[in-house]
């Protein structure tokens, strides 16, 4: 488990060189076009810049960035007591040293990602949506899964990635679009006659359309495989591989699309929110595996272990496994089994609705004022009349 | 003297990589020694937890479940020997009897709307499911922490280092009867 963590390490580092090294590519093939010959350091400097300028923002702003864009709320334990219960019992089960920070989307799509540059300052933000549709056990492997991605330093990755193949991208876009305006210093020179620099142009050109999709490419290929190992952890941690597939395919079956995200946020989700419902998921440059085959895969483990899920995977794919060797070893002689389904009803997600409700209307400034027959009316910020009537009972309530 | 250099060489060579390779071993011994020291604790923290929760249990399910004194004193009982219990082995039986106590209560629980109907039992009920979850799945990281531990500590060819420096196997935290291994019944309704 800690060599799996060492791994992720090394692979994030791989990956940073041969995203980079795109990069400096690209950006000496630019400086050769557009600053003419001899340019290309002028362009690895350029490209240097933009990348490390990005690197410092994702390191410093990138968690409080994503948590923005995707419109979350930092929450307390008495909003949401549940939710905070189940995300401390995964940050136990995972043997994270600190629990991450909890932060609600007020979105009535199904959702959940987690963010943060490190363990210690992660956070774990749902959907509204998501608190509505799933019961405890549910809600706990989809808290399980982004804790797998806390504890495996995925969040780390996939900040490193999303802002590697976001620099190529720019530095394409801009490339392409300073060629079609004819920019350059290049083009005088081409035509007094062809030199190297002809070569370069085209090198320019080939590069900038491809390494933006190779970029895309290395990001979504880390991103997939990610997926898998989160919800092989996530089984081991609740020891209830159950739990999380039948949330996966709530979630996949809710009709709502999520607002607060884009493709470069889009990998960092538990199910990718960019797809329509319905919409074949599986193709090359899907960030996530299909849902279908995620789910099949948790139901036809058998027990909860790193092996159970391999040898589950092998079965319904046919492909070869997916669990890296150290991981496997971790499971010992014994993989841990899983838990029988509880013989409980299903419990009730109307705990959890009224406190979204309650915490989003407090949000909006609502204020609340309980009747004495029970009911509880919400008073709207900009309500002007000094008094209320009870819908039910018909007392007036004193607002000033 | 040349003749001798190549060999003293290759012998201190060897020596140095042997040495490193100690050294490697024996720090890895050591975090793994204070990862099961850590989750300990966590495990630890949980426990307290749960015992500082019960009087406040017993206080609110008192005046409604009037004819179980049985399983209320049973709790007590199970959460007194906890507190007196001395030795590790000791306390982990007595922690493991007030799993089993506190189970029963829960399942009892069921038959008292009117308990189940008081919102300060509902709320007490969700943070005590939620400290049973948090002692378990505490246990199941201690558990691999110490799987780790005795790994290294009793595999070729670690184990030789782990002896010279007294490294020892560490004792799991199971949970015996089969009835106690089953979380308690409780219901999130």
């Amino acid at each position: 488990m800690w060599e799996q963590i060492a791994a992720n390490r090394r692979k994030s580092f791989l990956l940073v060189m041969s995203a980079a090294l795109l990069l400096g590519l690209l950006g000496w093939a630019g400086g050769e076009y557009f600053l003419g010959k001899g340019g290309g350091a002028g362009g690895v400097l350029v490209a240097l810049v933009v990348w490390l300028v990005m690197t410092l923002a994702a390191w410093f702003q990138g968690d409080g960035i994503m948590l923005s864009v995707a419109g979350a709320h930092r929450v307390q334990k008495d909003d949401f007591p549940q939710l905070f219960n189940i995300v401390e019992e995964m940050t136990l089960a995972a043997g994270l040293g600190r629990m991450p920070a909890v932060y609600v989307i007020d979105d009535p799509a199904p959702n959940a990602f987690a963010t943060g540059r490190k363990p210690e300052n992660a956070a774990v933000a749902v959907t509204s949506g998501l608190l509505r549709t799933l019961d405890r056990d549910e809600l706990q492997g989809v808290v399980a899964h982004e804790m797998a991605h806390v504890r495996n330093r995925d969040i780390q990755l996939m900040l490193f990635a999303g802002v590697l193949a976001g620099a190529i991208v720019i530095l394409a876009e801009t490339g392409l679009r300073g060629m079609w305006m004819g920019g350059g210093r290049s083009r005088s020179r081409r035509e007094g006659g062809a030199d190297g620099n002809g070569l370069a142009a085209l090198l320019a050109i080939v590069l900038m359309i491809l390494a933006p999709i190779l970029a895309q490419l290395i990001y979504f290929a880390v991103s997939r495989r990610r997926e898998y190992l989160a919800d092989a952890s996530a089984a081991s941690f609740t020891r209830y591989p159950e739990g999380l597939a039948s949330a996966l395919e709530k979630i996949s079956l809710a009709p709502q699309r999520l607002g607060g995200a884009t493709s470069a946020t889009a990998p960092m989700y538990i199910i990718n929110p960019l797809k329509r419902a319905g919409q074949a998921a599986a193709n090359a440059t899907g960030t996530h595996p299909p849902i279908d085959e995620r789910v099949r895969i948790l139901r036809a483990m058998g027990g909860a272990g790193f092996v159970d899920y391999d040898r589950s995977y092998r079965e319904v794919t046919g492909r070869g496994g997916v669990v890296p060797k150290s991981a496997l070893a971790g499971d010992g002689a014994q993989a841990p089994a899983a838990r029988p389904a509880p013989d409980r009803p299903a419990p009730s997600t109307r705990e959890n609705a009224r406190q979204v409700d309650d915490f989003f209307y407090r949000k909006g400034g609502y204020r609340t004022v309980a009747c004495a027959c029970g009911t509880t009316l919400r008073i709207p910020p900009d309500f002007a009349t000094p008094s209320a009537k009870c819908p039910r009972c018909g007392t007036m309530h004193d607002l000033r | 003297m040349a003749f001798l250099l190549v060999p003293v060489l290759v012998l201190l060579g060897l020596a140095a990589v042997l040495v490193m390779w100690g050294i490697g071993v024996y720090n890895g011994l050591v975090a793994a020694r204070n990862r099961v020291k850590e989750s300990w604790a966590q495990v630890d923290v949980q426990l307290k937890r749960r015992f500082d929760l019960i009087p406040n249990l017993i206080e609110t399910v008192k005046g409604y479940m009037q004819h179980e004194r049985a399983t209320l004193e049973a709790v007590t009982a199970a959460r007194a020997a906890v507190g007196g219990a001395g030795t590790q082995a000791q306390r982990l039986e007595a922690e493991s009897g007030l799993t089993a106590a506190l189970g029963r209560l829960f399942a009892v629980s069921e038959a008292y709307p009117d308990l189940k109907a008081s919102a300060n039992f509902a709320s007490l009920q969700e943070e005590l499911a939620s400290t049973e979850n948090k002692i378990g799945f505490a246990r199941q990281f201690y558990n691999e922490t110490v799987m780790n531990l005795n790994n290294k500590v009793q595999m070729f060819p670690g184990n030789i280092i782990a002896g010279m420096f007294h490294f020892g196997a560490e004792t799991f935290f199971e949970v015996k009867d089969e009835a106690q291994r089953e979380a308690p019944k409780v219901s999130f309704s």
